[in-house]
């Protein structure tokens, strides 16, 4: 059971294996320190199972792509899974047909050597495998059809802009593309001279006949341009974005086994960038590509930009542009950590100046005892919206809550806008002061108005005391009594800061909190779809007239339900909203200082 | 005739001297960041800093001295800042004084 032709196809299998080995050992080789001992520790863990469904659910169903668009995740699904089932179906049915072994490639190419090779049997249901084949390869062709339509008019799939990719990506999608038709085309020759094969290949086999085409002629040269397209695919696919198709499924048992981006590239965030399939997902709802027609600083170009090492300027003028406003992370189906590569592209760009030594001044600033005390961290920007400060006193007082409002005079930042800016080391000096002010005053909580601040006390601080934003601590407060408000007729369209909704997960409590004082309005773009105010602080690249232009599109988003008035939860969006004069603008601790009830 | 002691004397020059300067550094922050342009040293930068809250901080007098070429100690002076974005909010002018600040660090480093 042998011919030639299969040589291409075993030869790009090979140097698919080959490839793609070297890369892996290589990669899980440069994981940093802490990802090793992760990976380590949890290798055999109960936690595989979990993985293995996510696995089967990303890499075959694509099941966040499906819960998008439906069509886009048909069309993805039909090539996965649909492939996936193919090559099963292929195995099982060589194994039945040839009892005493086979060679590997003999369930791709079954269809040429059944007819010819006699270790191949006679085998039970043949027929209906053959027929489950042909559904198998209808349902693939089906797909790529979608994939061929979205090239010309991708709207129906749900997308705005596709991705552009480059000549081998180009060269390797064609072998892609041809892989199935051809194999279609001869099977169907090879039925139409022995009459073997399911419903669909025979009905090709009598079209070809119909036609008038020699199908002895055609036959073999079909099967070898088959066998090319499989050697070409395979050969090209570790050096293109086809390795996402493997590389999702590392990442996934990685992820879920701990791991995560570290502040510097390793081999762990080699993985990631190979698991994005430029599926183009994140282009369409980054408001720097929606508003600004800045369409490079997406995941997509990012990780491409990236991959390819020559551009490394260009990875970094990539990244400044970015707004951080985290919605391409969101909607990224594989789940690519883009904002802390984002960052690590920053910060490489930045390890010059990144130099902690300018800040000894801060020892000036000394602990309080604050014991029993919720601590409060207003934060720098609300300094310039004293507005928020003085109703979350109120709030405090009101509330009966004793208070120390930590930085009400001399303020240091949280740390995140360095951070952002990839200014690892200077972060870190500040975070340091602040957790030990923190830590040596024995408060027992720390509140905070700045969502900014928040993230970066919630996910880089590990302060053993419990933190919460405002919008939170209100919505306890007003749970359990300790504070009333009465409820007034004012209706309020309610903004998601980037920083709190995406990037801490609070939607709720803001909405429950605004809810009991007023009537609580529904804006078509909300919670994890929210909108750029345009002036996160992530961004030191963009000028003041596009920062408007994508704070008008959040404010019309806004603006549409007809409210009285924009409620916010973030300095820095009421300042981007009020500066557009529309309509009132407040924060939510504002809107409920002026609700309160006293008794 | 012997010196006098007065108790105070005339302050030390503070002419700029341009033909001297090398505007050169100048220029590349102007084309890197562009809104500098409309910068009108009007001080609001320097008034609402965090870090000049608690130090002689003076973002304002940096950007100034930077453009005049004066860049002696403002490597160590830029070092104070926190980043933490205040001084854009208040510029009247929209200048992105963030930009501003990482880019003189960085002409500082490179050169
Ligand atoms: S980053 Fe995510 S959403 Fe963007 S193209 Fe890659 S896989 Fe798709
Ligand atoms: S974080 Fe926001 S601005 Fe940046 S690329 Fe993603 S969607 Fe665009
Ligand atoms: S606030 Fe703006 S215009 Fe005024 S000095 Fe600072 S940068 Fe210049
Ligand atoms: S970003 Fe720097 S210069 Fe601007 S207010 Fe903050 S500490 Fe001051």
């Amino acid at each position: 059971m042998f011919d030639i032709f299969v040589l291409p196809f075993c030869a790009g299998v090979v140097a698919l294996l080959a490839v793609s080995l070297m890369k892996y050992i290589r990669w899980i080789n440069s994981f940093s320190k802490r990802q090793q001992i992760t990976i380590r520790r949890n290798i055999l863990s109960i936690k595989i199972l979990p993985a293995i469904w996510e696995m089967f659910r990303e890499c075959l169903l694509h099941w966040r792509i499906t819960q998008r668009n439906l069509l886009l995740g048909y069309m993805h699904r039909s090539l996965a899974f649909g492939w996936f089932l193919l090559i099963v179906v292929g195995f099982v049915q060589a194994l039945m047909a040839c009892p005493g072994g086979h060679p590997f490639y003999a369930a791709i190419f079954f269809n040429y050597f059944e007819p010819r090779s006699e270790r191949i049997v006679e085998f039970a249901h043949s027929q209906q495998i053959a027929t489950l084949m042909d559904v198998l390869l209808l349902y693939v062709l089906s797909g790529l059809f979608l994939a061929m339509l979205k090239k010309v008019w991708s709207k129906p799939l749900g997308m705005k802009r596709t991705t552009k990719h480059n000549l081998t990506d180009r060269i390797a999608k064609f072998s892609l593309w041809c892989i199935f038709p051809l194999r279609l085309l001869a099977e169907g020759a090879t039925s139409s001279i022995y009459g073997n094969g399911g419903f669909l290949v025979r009905w090709v086999g009598t079209v070809i006949a119909a036609i008038g085409l020699d199908s002895a002629e055609i036959e073999y040269l079909l099967w070898v341009l088959y066998s090319l397209a499989l050697g070409t695919f395979f050969t090209l696919m570790p050096f293109t974005r086809y390795m996402h198709i493997f590389t999702e499924v590392f990442l996934i048992y990685f992820r879920k086994n701990g791991v995560i981006e570290g502040n510097k590239p390793s081999g762990y965030t080699k993985f990631e960038l190979s698991a994005c399939s430029r599926c183009g997902i994140c282009i369409d709802h980054c408001p720097v590509n929606r508003e600004l027609g800045i369409s490079n600083t997406q995941g997509v170009y990012l990780l491409q930009t990236i991959r390819n090492k020559d551009l490394w300027h260009r990875a970094e003028q990539i990244a400044a542009n970015c707004m951080v406003c985290d919605r391409c992370q969101v909607e990224c189906p594989v789940g690519i950590d883009l904002a802390t590569i984002r960052r690590q592209v920053r910060s490489e760009a930045h390890t010059a100046i990144d130099k902690p030594v300018g800040y000894n001044y801060l020892e000036r600033v000394h602990p309080f005892n604050a014991i029993g005390r919720i601590a409060y961290f207003g934060g720098c920007m609300s300094h310039l919206t004293p507005g928020i400060t003085s109703a979350m006193e109120q709030i405090f007082k009101a509330a009966g809550q004793p208070y120390w409002y930590m930085d009400k005079e001399q303020s240091i930042c949280c740390g995140r806008p360095l951070l952002q800016q990839g200014l690892v080391k200077q972060a870190e000096v500040l975070r340091r002061k602040n957790r030990d002010m923190i830590t040596r005053s024995g408060a027992t909580m720390l509140v905070t108005s700045c969502p900014i601040c928040y993230q970066s006390f919630v996910k880089e601080y590990q302060l053993s005391i419990k933190v919460m934003h405002h919008t939170e601590y209100i919505d306890m407060l007003l749970r359990s009594g300790k504070l009333k408000v009465k409820a007034g007729s004012e209706r309020i369209a309610y903004h998601d800061p980037c920083e709190l909704g995406r990037g801490c997960g609070i939607y709720q409590a803001p909405r429950d909190v605004l809810g009991s004082v007023g009537t609580l309005l529904k804006t078509k773009e909300e919670r994890a779809n929210s909108l750029c105010c345009g002036y996160n602080l992530g961004n030191i690249s963009i000028s003041t007239d596009q920062q408007q232009l994508v704070r008008d599109a959040a404010l019309g988003n806004l603006l549409a339900p007809n409210p009285d008035t924009i409620a916010t939860a973030c300095p820095m969006c009421k300042r981007s909203f009020a500066r557009a004069n529309a309509i009132p603008v407040k924060d939510i601790a504002e809107i409920v200082a002026d609700s309160l009830v006293q008794d | 005739m012997s010196a006098t002691d007065f108790g105070f004397t005339i302050s030390t020059t503070r002419i700029v001297d341009f033909d001297a300067a090398n505007r050169q550094r100048y220029e590349e922050l102007l084309s890197r960041v562009p809104s500098y342009k409309y910068c009108i040293a009007c001080g609001n930068c320097t008034a609402t800093c965090t870090a000049g809250g608690m130090t002689g901080f003076n973002i304002r007098a940096t950007h100034l001295k930077f453009s005049r070429g004066q860049y002696e100690g403002l490597a160590d002076e830029l070092n104070k800042c926190m980043l933490c974005g205040k001084c854009v909010l208040v510029c009247p002018r929209g200048v992105n004084t963030r930009a501003l600040i990482v880019n003189m660090r960085k002409l500082l480093e490179e050169s």
